[in-house]
């Protein structure tokens, strides 16, 4: 009893060629093969897995379409099996984002472009790529005929909490985290490297916090100096680590899931219900004086 | 005071895959570094050994005649703790040779040029064995642009440069590099008695306290100042990162069609690979 409640996850923390879309998709294909003959029903993959990262002016080039030949033949590879995948996505008319495709029941459900485009720092995304306007939660069935409410942050949209909160407020299971997070950080203070400790932060506070599923999955690898540092891994609705985290070599992390875990940590914290969204749409719009 | 105290193993595991990682790629078959006797290359050469093995890493010292010989015995010292075969590669004849037709020349003019001798040879080396010169620069010699452009600061990766020369001193004895390697006063020996932390006129402990705080913190010279340390410090470590800062970019180009090498055609470097 209670197996219907249950989905099999699997982070794939890969590396990836940078710019070599074509010798990407064959690696993604296989890792998908691999995953669905061992059970997984829902498969994450990085962030631009298909392209790689620091792309600059490549970025164009390594651009693919929804409706694009590449899309197709990973439709068919996930099958019954759902996907999430990072790449470079371009439009209808012309505009590239940096987005994660939901495939589910051969078809694409979601698309999320990412938000929060970092352009400071090492960082230069903006210069490349548009923004997304959204942030969106889908109900996709994942085996055991249960579905699962899932919504997708992609790396920097992680350093904004409101898109974690908009989520939740769409009643998100599972908040899905494809990255691409270099490490930085290496002081005999900290437990771990700085970026690490971070994401581990944030991981930690919106499972807790918002009661919800989340699942990170991180590359590995090096382009041009910037070390990817792995570290993926699963949090349950009361915070707690469940699988992971994975060191900074490959690997894919599988992890069961169990819907009856939302509904336990919801009675002991029940954070959801008492949230006054009310309150703060009304002092978003009208600050309050005095 | 700035900690600039790092995890050494977490450092050392993330360098050996850089290097490894950086070499594979590119269809390398391994690394060529200058060994001096020093510190910096002994991490590097070390660094080099631990990511691809002793057989994939061709040490090399090039000394001249003036150069200390307790350098070369240290460079040897290291060689064999490594299990690596120390090439040595004596540059006199040809500085030598360079200089008969300017005696006048001063000793820093000297230095520079054997830096870039030895970098020469490291290059011809490299393309014989299919193989990657290894950098062994500092980040506090590249941000005080206390080296020669085009001499020791040629090269294809580096796995010190994001490294203060304090941080340096604590990978390497976490690492057990020869202790008389560890024990000597830094020196770029370019000429009988030559000490960094003399020709600076600071010392690395001190210098790396400011930058840190100056680089790594974002604080204003200012800033610095209030922090404790002395004013007239901060202003010549500061004045000298600004002074070197052409030998940390590209040469420049004359901006004159609409996309330009290193303005506005933006490829990253392992494009290609």
């Amino acid at each position: 009893m209670g197996t219907g409640e249950r989905t099999q996850l699997a982070l794939v923390q890969a590396n990836s060629r940078l710019g070599d879309t074509a010798a990407n998709l064959e690696a993604v294909l296989e890792t998908i093969g691999e995953e669905v003959s061992a059970g997984s029903q829902l498969i994450v993959f990085p962030e631009l897995t298909l392209s790689g990262y620091f792309l600059k002016d490549l970025t164009q080039d390594c651009a693919l379409r929804l409706d694009g030949p590449e899309l197709e033949r990973l439709r068919r590879a996930a099958g019954s099996a759902s996907v999430l995948l990072g790449l470079v996505l371009e439009s209808p008319d012309f505009e590239f984002h940096n987005a994660a495709v939901l495939i589910s029941g051969g078809e694409v459900q979601l698309v999320h472009r990412k938000v929060y485009l970092p352009t400071y720092g090492l960082f230069d995304e903006h210069r490349y790529v548009a923004s997304g306007d959204r942030f969106q939660v889908v109900e996709v069935p994942l085996g055991g005929g249960q579905s699962w409410r899932l919504g997708v942050l992609i790396c920097e949209d992680l350093w904004h909490p409101s898109a974690a909160y908009l989520l939740s407020r769409q009643r998100a299971d599972l908040i899905l985290c494809p990255s691409a997070s270099p490490g930085r950080g290496v002081a005999e203070a900290e437990a771990e490297l700085g970026s690490a400790a971070t994401y581990g932060a944030m991981l930690r506070t919106y499972a807790e916090l918002f009661t919800v599923f989340v699942a990170y999955c991180n590359r590995v690898g090096f382009e041009d100096g910037f070390h990817f540092w792995g570290g993926s891994r699963v949090l349950g609705p009361d915070g707690k680590l469940l699988a992971g985290p994975l060191d900074d070599g490959p690997g894919v992390l599988r992890c069961a899931l169990d819907r009856r875990e939302l509904r336990r940590a919801r009675i002991a914290a029940p954070l959801l219900r008492d949230e006054r969204e009310g309150l703060v749409r009304r002092q978003l719009e009208r600050p309050p004086r005095g | 005071m700035a900690d600039l105290a790092i995890k050494p193993e977490l450092v050392a595991g993330i360098l050996r895959q850089f290097v490894r990682e950086e070499v594979l790629k590119v269809g390398a078959r391994g690394v060529v570094v200058a060994v001096s006797g020093g510190i910096d290359s002994a991490l590097s050469a070390r660094l080099g050994v631990d990511a691809l093995g002793p057989e994939a890493v061709t040490a090399v010292a090039m000394p001249y005649r003036e150069s200390e010989p307790a350098s070369l015995a240290d460079a040897q010292l290291l060689a064999r703790q490594l299990g690596l075969e120390l090439q040595v590669l004596e540059i006199t004849e040809q500085i030598d040779a360079y200089f008969r037709r300017f005696p006048e020349a001063d000793r820093a003019r000297r230095g520079n040029k054997m830096a870039r001798e030895r970098m020469s040879v490291l290059y011809d080396i490299s393309s014989t064995r299919s193989a990657l010169v290894l950098g062994t620069s500092n980040k506090s010699e590249i941000l005080l642009g206390y080296s020669t452009l085009w001499g020791d600061a040629a090269y294809a990766l580096n796995p010190l440069g994001d490294l203060y020369k304090t941080q340096v001193f604590q990978l390497a004895r976490h690492l057990g590099l020869p202790q008389p390697i560890l024990d000597k006063p830094p020196s770029a020996d370019l000429f009988p008695g030559q000490s960094d932390e003399a020709e600076l006129g600071f010392s690395y402990a001190q210098a790396d306290q400011v930058l840190f705080h100056l680089v790594d913190e974002r604080r204003s010279p200012e800033e610095v100042g209030e922090l404790g340390f002395d004013e007239g410090l901060v202003e010549r470590v500061w004045r000298r990162v600004r002074a070197s800062q052409f030998k940390r970019r590209p040469p420049l180009l004359a901006k004159l069609s609409s996309r330009s090498v290193e303005q506005d055609f933006r490829y990253p470097r392992d494009w290609g690979y």
